[in-house]
């Protein structure tokens, strides 16, 4: 079965979508992504969509989900990359993801991560070593 | 899924703006995962369209499933009776210039969307 990669930045996981999702990828993403959270103790997760022409209303129930997880096991979720066409859409669409936060690039996302990390004071855990 | 590639294949010659493309893209997502999903698999049609000076698409979503007992509540947001958002068709009709539905318990649904330039 297909998997989407999950690549574990300091505090931070990385996932980037790149395909169209079936719902098996999606579901074994969702898994994934919450076995990694625990085990790597991430604090947040950047999921990157630059690469989708569209987000309909299944992604975006994957994109709430995730979020719904990792909120869960104590770790914030970062949407980035729209493209403004699909922000457009979404919002016509009527779907607001829930508990998604979003940043307009990877970069500007995980300094979102970062800054929580600092704030609760354990950026000592994912210091040594990890960039 | 095949039918966003060839729905963007049409909208694009069409002259639709990317805004455009997307909205009609996506509205072709939610409808044919419906016909998946609800309708147990159907027929999607592609129609380029020309009136006068205006171009756009038009797309046709054909089923045999079980229909829609309760239209309006169907196109209601929110609305669902599976795992979804319930947002497949009201969104759909959010995103299109032309929307119409025709359902009948125990035969089937045939929803129609178009997309003008």
């Amino acid at each position: 079965m297909d998997r989407i990669p999950i690549l574990k930045i300091g505090a931070a996981l990385l996932v980037t979508i790149q395909v169209d999702l079936h719902d098996s990828v999606a579901m074994a993403l969702e898994e994934d992504l919450s076995n990694m959270i625990v085990k790597a103790g991430a604090k947040g997760v950047l999921i990157d969509i630059s690469a989708l022409e569209i987000v309909d209303s299944f992604i975006g129930r994957m994109l709430a989900n995730i979020a719904g997880v990792a909120r869960m096991l104590d770790a914030d979720t970062v949407v980035v990359g729209m493209r403004p066409a699909v922000a457009i859409t979404l919002v016509e669409l009527g779907l607001s993801l829930p508990g998604v936060k979003t940043a307009l690039n990877a970069e500007r996302g995980m300094a979102l991560i970062q800054r929580r990390v600092a704030e609760s004071g354990l950026e000592a855990d994912h210091a040594a070593g990890e960039f | 899924m095949r039918i966003r590639q060839i729905v963007r294949a049409a909208a694009l010659e069409a002259g639709l703006s990317l805004v455009d493309q997307t909205k009609i893209i996506t509205a072709a997502s939610e409808l044919a995962r419906n016909t998946l999903d609800h309708g147990g698999g159907g027929h999607a049609s592609i129609e380029r369209l020309q009136e006068g000076g205006r171009r756009g698409v038009r797309i046709v979503f054909e089923d045999t499933g079980p229909g829609i007992p309760d239209v309006d509540a169907a196109l209601r947001p929110g609305f669902t009776t599976g795992r979804g958002m319930g947002l497949g068709l009201s969104g759909a009709r959010q995103l299109s210039n032309e929307f119409s539905i025709a359902t009948e318990v125990g035969r089937g649904t045939r929803v129609t969307i178009a997309r003008w330039k």
